[in-house]
């Protein structure tokens, strides 16, 4: 033990939470007159006076490290480091005893409880004795954000941060913002028209100044930290001068090829230079290149030589951008799950089996029928029935439930009714009407007529007439029906975007086990994630309705704002160190870091750390076989120390 | 006189130590000879504390983490559990009974399950009885 240094020790009471079960003044009396050590006790040093005392007592005697024995430090350990700092003390040169939690509070027998308060306190003082003085470093926030997702959650994120006077770099991967909800015909259960709430702030999008709109992109890399992450982004070529194109649409005219329309989930054509659909931002057509005959048979060219405005350039280049960003927020949404895999319902098998999205385009005024509810021959149908929870729920799928449906399908069975008076079937395991208005909505369209049959239908077969027959058992009536309809609208489970693992890779986030990505605190985080600086919004945390989602968009909004108005941010000096000299250059660190931390440097033949990217968790520490790597306030020393005292 | 059984643990800052200090918070009572370190995770516990507990006087060691999946820092639980494995093949060739080693994920949220951890490894540690080791009295 080095001597020069002169501990405090400083024995906590709580009341009587520890001086009821631990015997502070025989363990004082006991232990005074050691060489270098002095013991105090206080009936709550986390007061006002408690820590007053402390101060006085490190400047009165000199002290030079301290331990604090008194609850957990999860509770006061930046209490005491902050008053070990304003009497002049590194505050990583304290050790705080946890006598409370785990000592007092679980120990029934009082002999033995002073007993290991003592082994407790003592290895503390071993370890504090081991411990070195660390500095929290500042770094600057670049005042920048990125947005990765140009959905609802997306917009809404990018109009709050840009409106607060700070620069949003929007990216989306599809050639217009709008998301999912931009094919939205009505929304539940106010039955407000999706596109009438949607396409203002997408125009905002547009005019707003301190966005940056990079639509057709994606995010390629990203490394860096919290305030300074650096991104690549790859702007995809569109094949057309948004500088110069004005959206007029003669060349989209001209085109003479027809593709299934994407945002009309197949059901009407496009051509291959197209605008997503009329209301899209940026409105300016993008060439499809897999379909376009200059690009896959080097003719026609029709669009180039109708442009009033030259806009047209075949030759254009993916761009790539790189910029550094402070903070970034995820959010891209989701997919639907593909009901083919569900073979008795006979998706893609039937004409008139539909999922929820494709009743979307055609109950939308823009969509493909203009918003008449027809069967693909064209008529009317006559009876229609929804069926809920495809694929969620189920235990062969997705055992999770997608939140939205039941009031989706509840939307669909009031507008189908109103529009072709048809007799409508819905096929429920439970009704989950949750959200606000929910219940009320649900009578309205019991009034309406629609029928609720409690069971999952085993199967649909069609027949030869046409007819889809739906085999199901009513558990309410205990009973098999089959029932007979013109039209079968699927209510498929919401499932993570595609790109979800793959930017989880590329932003070093993790999934939860449903395979949505996984925020910091279920109830008191839902918009952080495990990597600082990176915010999740809308469902590619998880299903969720526009209002959650745009709950969610403002939350994140608002952690980013915040956090980049700080200006600076501590890093915490917790972090791994390496000595070169004792590296071998296995390798084994670089393997086991989850944040690239370590590498290769080849030149010299070892492993070489970056301490920006370290989060501190020390695994590589106690792989090392050389003891090159070791972990501030972790240390090897520090820990051993720590053992010795306590056994 | 019975011998004095001595358990150490390692737990992880964010899930076990948390979850610890939850069974205190219930009042949760368990025996106090397990005594308790905090490592920043459970995969920062190298060999070479597990031996050093052993050989100042450990009956038995163990590391508790996250839940899989739950791991603040994505995957050194997972690392933790594996190299326990490997830790108690050498503690098996120096004489010393793999079983007084154990890995277990506690959540924050488990303050029961710690007690019951804590209370059933040290049922079966007082049944080994005190560590070969710890006769030898090599200190």
């Amino acid at each position: 033990m080095k001597t020069k240094e002169r501990i405090g020790v400083f024995i906590c009471h709580c009341g009587t939470n520890i001086a009821g079960k631990i015997d502070i003044k025989n363990l004082i009396q006991k232990n005074s007159g050691k060489e270098n050590l002095f013991f105090f006790d206080y009936p709550y040093f986390c007061s006002q006076l408690g820590q007053a005392f402390i101060k006085e007592k490190i400047n009165q005697l000199n002290l030079t490290r301290i331990v604090v024995a008194a609850c957990s430090p999860s509770l006061h350990e930046k209490t005491f480091q902050k008053v070990a700092q304003e009497a002049g003390i590194n505050p990583y040169l304290i050790s705080c005893a946890n006598i409370r939690e785990q000592c007092s509070w679980v120990t029934l027998d009082k002999e033995k409880a002073t007993e290991k308060a003592e082994k407790i306190i003592f290895s503390h003082i071993n370890r504090v004795m081991y411990q070195q003085p660390l500095f929290v470093k500042e770094v600057e926030i670049v005042p920048r954000v990125l947005i990765i997702g140009g959905g609802i959650a997306g917009i809404e994120a990018a109009l709050k941060i840009a409106n607060a006077g700070k620069e949003v770099y929007l990216v989306e991967k599809e050639p217009s913002i709008g998301g999912h909800m931009a094919k939205l015909d009505k929304t539940f259960p106010t039955l407000d028209c999706a596109s009438c709430i949607l396409t203002p702030k997408m125009a905002q999008v547009r005019e707003n100044k301190n966005i940056k709109l990079l639509t057709y992109s994606e995010v390629e890399e990203v490394s860096g930290f919290v305030g300074n992450f650096n991104v690549k982004i790859r702007k995809k070529a569109r094949s057309v001068n948004l500088l110069k194109c004005t959206g007029c649409g003669s060349c989209i005219e001209k085109c003479p090829v027809k593709v299934d329309s994407e945002f009309d989930m197949g059901l009407s054509k496009r051509k291959a230079i197209y605008i997503p659909f009329p209301q899209a931002v940026p409105n300016a057509p993008v060439i499809d290149r897999e379909n376009c005959l200059w690009f896959t048979k080097n003719k026609c060219g029709v669009c180039k030589k109708i442009c009033p405005f030259s806009a047209i350039d075949y030759d254009m280049e993916d761009e790539i951008t790189l910029e550094k960003f402070g903070a970034i927020i995820v959010a891209i949404g989701f997919s639907l799950f593909n009901p083919e895999l569900i073979y008795q319902y006979g998706y893609k098998r039937f004409p008139n089996v539909f999922t929820s999205l494709e009743i979307e385009r055609l109950l939308s005024s823009t969509g493909p029928t203009l918003g008449e509810i027809i069967l693909r021959n064209g008529e009317i149908p006559k009876e229609v029935a929804i069926i809920h929870c495809v694929g969620s729920r189920d235990e062969n799928y997705k055992s999770y439930c997608s939140a939205i449906c039941c009031l989706y399908s509840l939307k669909f069975s009031y507008l189908i009714k109103e529009r072709t008076k048809a007799k409508i079937y819905n096929f429920y395991i439970d009704l989950r009407l949750t959200r606000k208005g929910g219940e009320d909505f649900y009578n309205r369209v019991l009034e309406e007529g629609v029928e609720f049959i409690r069971g999952k239908p085993a199967k649909i077969e069609m027949q030869k007439n046409g007819k889809l027959v739906i085999e199901c058992e009513d558990t309410l009536l205990g009973k098999i029906r089959k029932i007979p309809v013109d039209m079968v609208i699927l209510s498929p489970a919401i499932c993570p975007g595609k790109d979800t693992l793959s930017l989880a890779k590329i932003l070093g986030l993790s999934l939860s086990s449903d395979g949505f990505f996984q925020e910091r605190h279920p109830k008191l985080a839902p918009v952080s994630t495990m990597v600082e600086g990176i915010y999740i919004a809308g469902c590619c945390q998880g299903p969720k309705d526009i209002p959650e989602t745009v709950a969610q968009a403002g939350l994140a909004a608002a952690e980013v704002i915040s956090l980049i108005d700080k200006k600076k941010i501590e890093i915490s000096p917790i972090v791994a160190e390496l000595k070169e000299d004792y590296c071998s250059g296995c390798g084994v660190c670089i393997e086991l870091c989850p944040y690239n931390a370590l590498e290769y440097d080849s030149q010299k033949n070892k492993a070489k750390l970056t301490p920006e990217k370290c989060f501190g968790c020390g695994v590589c520490v106690s792989a090392c076989f050389g003891g090159a790597l070791s972990l501030k306030n972790y240390r090897e020393e520090e820990i051993l120390a720590q053992i010795e005292g306590i056994l | 006189m019975k011998e004095n059984i001595n358990i150490l643990g390692f737990l992880c800052e964010w899930c076990a130590y948390q979850g610890a200090d939850l069974a205190g918070t219930s009042r949760l009572n368990y025996p106090a000879e397990i005594k308790l370190i905090k490592v920043p995770c459970s995969g920062r516990v190298s060999g070479h504390m597990i031996l050093k507990a052993f050989q100042k006087g450990a009956d038995a060691v163990f590391v508790a983490g996250c839940h899989p999946g739950d791991c603040h820092f994505k995957s050194g639980n997972i690392i933790a559990q594996k190299r326990i494995k490997v830790i108690k093949s050498i503690l098996d060739t120096i004489g010393i009974e793999p079983l007084r080693l154990d890995f277990f994920f506690i959540s924050a949220s488990e303050g029961l399950k710690f007690k019951k951890v804590a209370e059933e490894f040290y049922a079966k540690i007082e049944k080994l009885g005190p560590s070969k080791l710890k006769k030898w009295k090599i200190r």
